[in-house]
């Protein structure tokens, strides 16, 4: 019987020649990525309470992502307490307000596929894009990882999700996510594996790929997981990780899996998902005439150097919409470099867009741009939930970086198709 | 909370009750207990001030989806609540729960609670009793050894408990 790429992966991890789904296993954890919410502002008092200390400094990454810049008294303590931390502990692996967690980790080089990882965050799956095995957890959970370096986990089941076609101009990886929102539930996977095969994911960038791993955890899967392919290899090598095995990581053509999905790509119109859930989704012609207060291209899920080159694509010769406003906050320093040396930046400031710092922000209603009683956002980001984004009276809409971008420069969703046709054209 | 607690009231939610309306963003970098204040205000503006000690509160699926933020399992403690009884859990907020001394209780008949029945239950049998409707439901009993952890509020009192010298077995 053949093996599912998760299982090859927690069975190297756990020392074993092989596991079976529903099995409880200890997992040796070879990372452990804490931020500043998440991270020694939680267990730097467990550590002490236990007198422990950390099993492996040289595993741990730690990133502040969450209160950067600091904005208040509360928050300036919560970063200064973490660079206390980081720095009496010895961690090396440090990224102060440098981007967010999960961009960071593939971008400073710190994933390889088949590494068994964990994550004091939610859209740690988004790692699987790289061929790794990490998921989210609890900064108690995380202490624990930290004191001993391993953890347990009952072996999940692999959901098969399989794209065929193509995707069509102005569609990204997003529609394809609140696609499977939508058609396969927000608990359907009860904490399985979500493996993404077929010709439209093999089609897709490593930044578009991760949208699909990260946003993994919106459908209730411990993690999510793309195989890695030449696509892998070469952004593995841009990033300075040379490996001789990364295409190894593979499932057998004869694994188990607990249910294969079939989807078809070719077609696919761009898709919004309505407030309150991810699951709302439905093609952006059914929104005819929404409002728009704010459009908000951030976060891990939806301001990588793609995205903002989407926005910028639809915003190139355009202009934000008067009562409309669009905040961009690109997903790491290095992608805001990146953005400014090939005119992406430009194309988005000169038609209005607000840039604001390197961070998660607005997205989880942390930072600056947070949204008022009866506001209403389009968002590139992953979650809708009710009052996520500032009062719990304001209403979020999920879209693609498109979607997002053509919606601003009309003050209401829209399609960004013809947008785009008519700037081929001119 | 022990194997036979005493009565609470049940305060009962939907499916997909999220960890940002259990703990929300806008209050996450304060103390538990000013966090504790807005716990499920976008649900239900009263509950936090409404909810005492040993009542419980109910879910359909997906109980905790969202973030790995623990503090959403924290708040719900803190304000005093034994156990949170779901037709199914979101994975990541199921062992928040056991580590942060929180039963989540696997109800397949969740859905027959309604707001205001007195319960009691009892985690290592696997039975919620309904006082107010006279009804009975099987849950997902939850193992001693980790009963026994959430008695002691959870993985870090447990480990210090088990810890200190002269007490462990």
């Amino acid at each position: 019987m053949g093996r599912t790429l998760a299982e090859k992966i927690i069975a190297r991890a756990a020392g074993r020649s092989s596991v079976e789904p529903g099995e409880i296993v200890t997992c040796k954890v070879d990372l452990a990525m804490v931020h500043d919410s998440s991270g020694p502002r939680r267990h730097k008092a467990m550590l002490n309470q236990l007198g422990a200390k950390p099993w492996d400094v040289s595993r741990i990454v730690v990133v502040t992502d969450h209160y950067v810049p600091a904005f208040d008294a509360d928050s300036a303590a919560i970063l200064d307490l973490t660079r206390k931390w980081v720095r009496d502990e010895g961690v090396a692996n440090f990224y102060d307000m440098q981007g967010i967690c999960h961009v960071i980790l593939p971008e400073r080089g710190h994933l390889r596929p088949g590494i068994f990882a964990v994550g004091g965050d939610s859209h740690s799956p988004m790692a699987g894009a790289w061929g790794c095995f990490m998921f989210g957890i609890g900064a108690t959970e995380m202490c624990g990882v930290l004191v001993t370096g391993d953890i347990w986990l009952k072996v999940p089941p692999t959901h098969q999700v399989r794209w065929a076609g193509r995707l069509g101009e102005g569609l990204a990886a997003k529609d394809i996510m609140l696609t499977l929102c939508r058609e396969m539930g927000l608990g359907t996977v009860r904490y399985g594996v979500v493996e993404y095969v077929g010709p439209a994911i093999a089609a897709l960038s490593m930044p578009e790929r991760m949208v699909l791993t990260n946003m993994s955890a919106e459908l209730g899967a411990q993690t999510g997981l793309i195989a890695p392919d030449q696509t892998t290899v070469e952004a593995l090598a841009a990033a300075g990780v040379i490996v001789s095995d990364a295409l190894s990581w593979q499932s057998d053509a004869d694994a188990a899996f607990a249910k294969v999905w079939d989807f078809d790509a070719s077609r696919l119109e761009p898709q919004v998902a309505a407030p309150h859930s991810p699951e709302n989704a439905a093609p952006v012609g059914d929104y005819p005439g929404v409002k728009i207060d704010q459009c908000y291209i951030g976060a891990c899920t939806g301001a990588k150097l793609d995205d903002l080159r989407m926005a910028a694509s639809i915003l190139r010769g355009r202009t934000v919409a008067r009562g409309t406003r669009l905040l961009v906050a690109p997903a790491s320093q290095r992608i805001l470099a990146a953005a400014a040396a090939d005119g992406t930046l430009a194309a988005l400031t000169a038609a209005g867009a607000i840039l604001m710092p390197s961070g998660c922000g607005a997205c989880a209603g942390y930072g600056a741009g947070v949204l008022a009683e009866g506001e209403v956002c389009l968002s590139s980001t992953a979650r809708n939930f009710k009052g996520r984004m500032g009062h719990p009276g304001s209403s979020v809409y999920l879209g693609s970086p498109y979607t997002v971008a053509a919606s601003a420069v009309t003050g209401r969703i829209t399609d960004p198709r013809p947008q785009l046709a008519e700037k081929v054209a001119a | 909370m022990s194997a036979t607690p005493g009565t609470g009231r049940a305060f009962v939610f939907g499916d997909n009750v999220d960890t940002d309306a259990l703990a929300p963003g806008l209050y996450m970098k304060g103390s538990i207990e000013a966090l504790a204040r807005h716990c499920l205000e976008s649900f239900d503006p009263a509950f936090a001030r409404d909810v005492a000690q040993g009542d419980f509160v109910i879910g359909g699926e997906n109980f905790g989806m969202g973030s790995s933020r623990e503090q959403a399992a924290m708040v719900l403690r803190q304000l005093g609540v034994a156990a949170v009884i779901a037709r199914s859990f979101a994975g990541l907020f199921f062992r928040n729960c056991l580590n942060l001394g929180l039963a989540p209780l696997e109800c397949a008949e969740a859905g027959r609670i309604r707001p205001g029945d007195a319960l009691t239950v009892d985690a290592i049998e696997g039975r919620i009793t309904n006082r107010t409707q006279g009804q009975s439901y099987p849950c997902v009993p939850i193992p001693a050894h980790l009963l026994e952890m959430v008695n002691d509020g959870g993985l870090l009192p447990h480990l210090a408990k088990r810890l200190k010298p002269g007490t462990a077995s």
